[in-house]
């Protein structure tokens, strides 16, 4: 019965769908803003990637506002677990092979030597904070997935998650003073494809980059070590 | 025939959509649910990268000299997916640890079971 009803449903939703979508054809251009950002982008923010100038360029206030909800996510996560009792249940852990241990340890800082690159490219190339950031937590995932035992840093995680958030506002409240806007580009955009280009772009990126690294990481860190 | 090769994205993406949907209506066991919603967050990104696409397009970089602006795709749908795949992990993350919760004070994962749960 609730299969039907839900078939139903979805049969409905599907009739108006396909029924709007008739009116917007595939691959043409749609959009008048995307053509100004792609025409004025470098111009007007000083980074050759377009899609970083639209994340931290037009839409900063935006992307501070989606880090936001990553903060908020992980902070309930960490709230839903710290109030969690255990049953105290020992689980044996079966400490890794030799090799296992020694191919993480040869991995892990190619891997987040990789995010770093990442980040700092985030206006020349594809990839941003974002990206670079889960790059850096996977490395930190490995690292628990492989040493067993071994643990991160909690005060350093935090530190770095709050210089990340920090260091965005910072620089917006500098915009507001200096320019007239809130995340103002205050430092001159130098010569495109460059890679100290684009002004304050890659320094928010770094400050992307921190935050959502240290984030994904406490996440990872609280799944694994208080959930078992 | 043509009809299905010229709207193959846009029905790539509308089946992971109604996949998800169906699973979050039907399935009874919490984290298949939690993985419907995955699935639906992975059409919804598909869906939105499809509006922005141009036939023949590149990606809206400048990294050498001698790319057309106007064979460009949209850049604006790939942000907004860009930030949306890292809310999208945050979240699934934080649904993954209340079903943690859920199953430490009930002992089972299956909705209609779930005593203050009418759904």
């Amino acid at each position: 019965m609730r299969k039907l009803i839900g078939i139903i449903l979805l049969t409905i939703i599907a009739a108006g769908i396909s029924l709007s979508l008739k009116e917007i054809p595939f691959g043409i251009p749609k959009t008048i803003i995307g053509n100004h950002f792609i025409n004025k982008g470098i111009e007007e923010t000083g980074a050759i990637n377009i899609v970083t100038s639209v994340v931290v360029g037009y839409r900063s206030f935006d992307t501070l506002g989606e880090i936001t909800v990553l903060f908020t996510a992980a902070i309930g996560l960490g709230a839903l677990f710290s109030l969690y009792k255990n049953k105290k249940t020992v689980i044996y852990k079966e400490p890794a092979s030799l090799i296992v241990y020694t191919g993480c340890r040869f991995l892990f800082p190619i891997i987040v030597l990789t995010g770093i690159y990442i980040i700092i490219h985030g206006h020349l190339t594809p990839g941003g904070g974002f990206q670079g950031g889960a790059i850096i937590a996977s490395a930190f995932l490995l690292m628990y997935l492989g040493c067993t035992g071994k643990r991160i840093n909690y005060k350093l995680s935090t530190i770095a998650e709050a210089v990340g958030g920090l260091t965005f506002i910072t620089l917006g409240i500098v915009g507001l003073i200096t320019g007239k806007d809130f995340l103002f580009n205050f430092i001159s955009k130098g010569e495109p494809a460059s890679l100290m280009s684009a002004g304050i772009i890659p320094l928010i990126y770094m400050a992307i980059g921190l935050k959502v690294g240290s984030e994904l990481t406490g996440i990872i860190d609280n799944l694994i070590e208080k959930s078992q | 025939m043509n009809f299905l090769s010229e709207n193959i994205y846009y029905i790539g993406a509308f089946s992971l959509i109604f996949i998800g949907l169906y699973i979050l209506l039907v399935k009874k066991n919490l984290i298949k649910v939690i993985i419907g919603f995955s699935i639906l967050d992975t059409g919804i990104y598909l869906f939105l990268i499809t509006i922005g696409y141009i036939a023949d397009g590149t990606a809206p970089i400048f990294s050498k000299s001698g790319l057309k602006a106007d064979r460009m795709v949209d850049p604006v749908p790939q942000a907004l997916v860009l930030t949306a795949i890292v809310i999208g992990v945050a979240v699934l993350a934080l649904a993954v640890s209340l079903a943690v919760r859920l199953y430490g004070h009930y002992g089972t994962l299956n909705l209609r079971k779930i005593k203050e749960q009418r759904w």
